[in-house]
């Protein structure tokens, strides 16, 4: 059984190294085997641009040599897909070379798009590419005073980002001495301060307590960098002194240019994993256009359910178990303390006050985060 | 115009949730094209006719059967 695995970020990764523990003796007598390509030689840990951003980490600390986290068993190329061919279980690299799979995985994963936005890419600042969140930091170090806008995009990856970066921003003019020369003004597309019903009533009241001004139903239209105006498709506008996106996202251009899934977003069943109409592709992690969040954690426990089912497809002939929409997310509440969000399909979170123990916790995360990559926790 | 809507699934999810799902829908479809939005969330039956309204598109129909919302609307600009 050839298993052939697209994307080395999170998903693909957990992936591959769970399945290759699950599957030990099967590739070591030949019966199977797992190729992974990836456009990189790097693995990058993307929640922690949120802390770059601010100055409590910095690039280097965020990359692990992707070969290095994986199975011995995993044949790792570097060499992106350029063509899905999939009535013919085959793809095509950018190197010109063909693989053939029985059983493929798609998880490449998503990416900003601030050019959706007029006037977005070259007047605010955000924190998703290494190069955007050191930009940032250094723009918020000149920053003096005034009024700081957060704005965000849909779809965008990590729900909670919106929420921890207005917090910490709060926290660290704070500690810089000028909070009081600043105003921050939280945005949010629908109705409430958050997507999540139980996040948004704690999150409201912070606000409040903190001081920090909000305004919902605002989804942004356009950017008016000269008069420095944000402006919304509900006709709403704000003007700003320094303005922080969480721009929209869209998948990976080689799935919309394969005609895999409208923006990128390949049509996915949502128990199954499996891309609409195909038993033997699985999708995972961003990829996916499931409505359910786009983060890492969702795409580490469809890793995990995915790995199962293809190593029982090996071992059984048939996959055992079905995803239930499980998701954790963290949510930074500040600079030392935190508290986190746990759903799946059928329960909604019921967040609870955030703590310095859950703030270290997720602190000591950023370090376990290597073990779970190579499928250890 | 369309007979039939592109169906927009968001029944027992909650994160990004039901209109964050139809705004995503909205964004990158063609003025004039209908939706139905699928939910299990009775806050949808106000949130998304609130939304829409503001906006300026259209809420074509708003029923609920067993507890599922199922919410019709058009892009107008």
């Amino acid at each position: 059984m050839r298993i052939l695995i697209i994307g080395g970020g999170m998903g693909g990764t957990i992936l591959g190294n769970n399945l290759a523990r699950r599957l030990k003796g099967e590739l070591k007598s030949g019966k199977a085997k797992i190729t992974m390509l990836s456009a990189s030689d790097q693995h990058m840990y993307q929640p922690g641009l949120l802390y770059v951003a601010v100055g409590q980490m910095t690039p280097d600390q965020l990359y692990r040599d992707q070969r290095g986290l994986l199975e011995p068993g995993i044949d790792f190329e570097v060499d992106p897909v350029e063509e899905f061919d999939l009535d013919n279980n085959r793809v095509k690299t950018k190197a010109g070379k063909t693989h053939e799979y029985d059983i493929l995985a798609i998880a490449t994963g998503s990416r900003i798009v601030p050019e959706a936005i007029p006037g977005l890419a070259e007047n605010a600042e955000f924190f998703y590419t290494e190069e955007s969140a050191v930009k940032m930091f250094k723009r918020l170090r000149e920053f003096e005073g005034g009024k700081v806008v957060i704005t965000v995009g849909v779809p965008h990856k990590c729900p909670m980002a919106p929420l921890e970066i207005t917090f910490m921003l709060n926290d660290y003019f704070k500690e810089r001495g000028i909070r009081d020369k600043v105003q921050l003004h939280y945005t949010y597309p629908i109705g409430r301060t958050h997507s999540l019903e139980n996040v948004a009533k704690w999150a409201t009241p912070e606000f409040e307590r903190l001081g920090i001004t909000y305004e919902t139903l605002f989804n942004m239209k356009e950017v008016d960098g000269k008069n420095k105006v944000l402006k919304s498709e509900e006709g709403t506008e704000t003007n700003y002194d320094l303005l922080i996106a969480i721009p929209a996202h869209k998948g990976m251009e080689v799935i919309e240019k394969n005609n895999l899934g409208q923006s990128g977003w390949i049509p996915t069943d949502r128990h199954r994993l499996n891309m609409e109409g195909r038993d033997d592709v699985f999708v995972l992690g961003d990829t996916t256009n499931l409505p359910i969040s786009k983060a890492g954690s969702t795409a580490h426990f469809e890793a995990e359910a995915i790995a199962e089912n293809i190593a029982s497809m090996v071992k059984i002939g048939v996959p055992v178990r079905d995803y239930d929409g499980k998701v954790f997310c963290f949510i930074e509440a500040g600079k030392d303390r935190a508290t986190y969000a746990m759903f799946n399909y059928q329960n909604p979170p019921d967040p609870k006050p955030p703590t310095k123990a859950v703030h270290w916790f997720k602190m000591a995360y950023n370090q376990l985060y290597w073990a779970s990559a190579r499928g250890l926790l | 115009m369309s007979d039939e809507p592109k169906v927009i699934d968001a029944r027992n999810t909650f994160c990004p949730g039901p209109l964050m799902e139809l705004i995503a829908q909205m964004k990158q479809a063609e003025v004039g094209e209908e939706m139905e939005l699928l939910s299990t969330d009775k806050g949808s039956a106000e949130d998304v006719p609130e939304w829409i309204n503001k906006v300026g598109h259209e809420v074509i129909s708003n029923e609920e059967k067993d507890g599922v919302w199922r919410i019709r609307v058009r892009k107008l600009k």
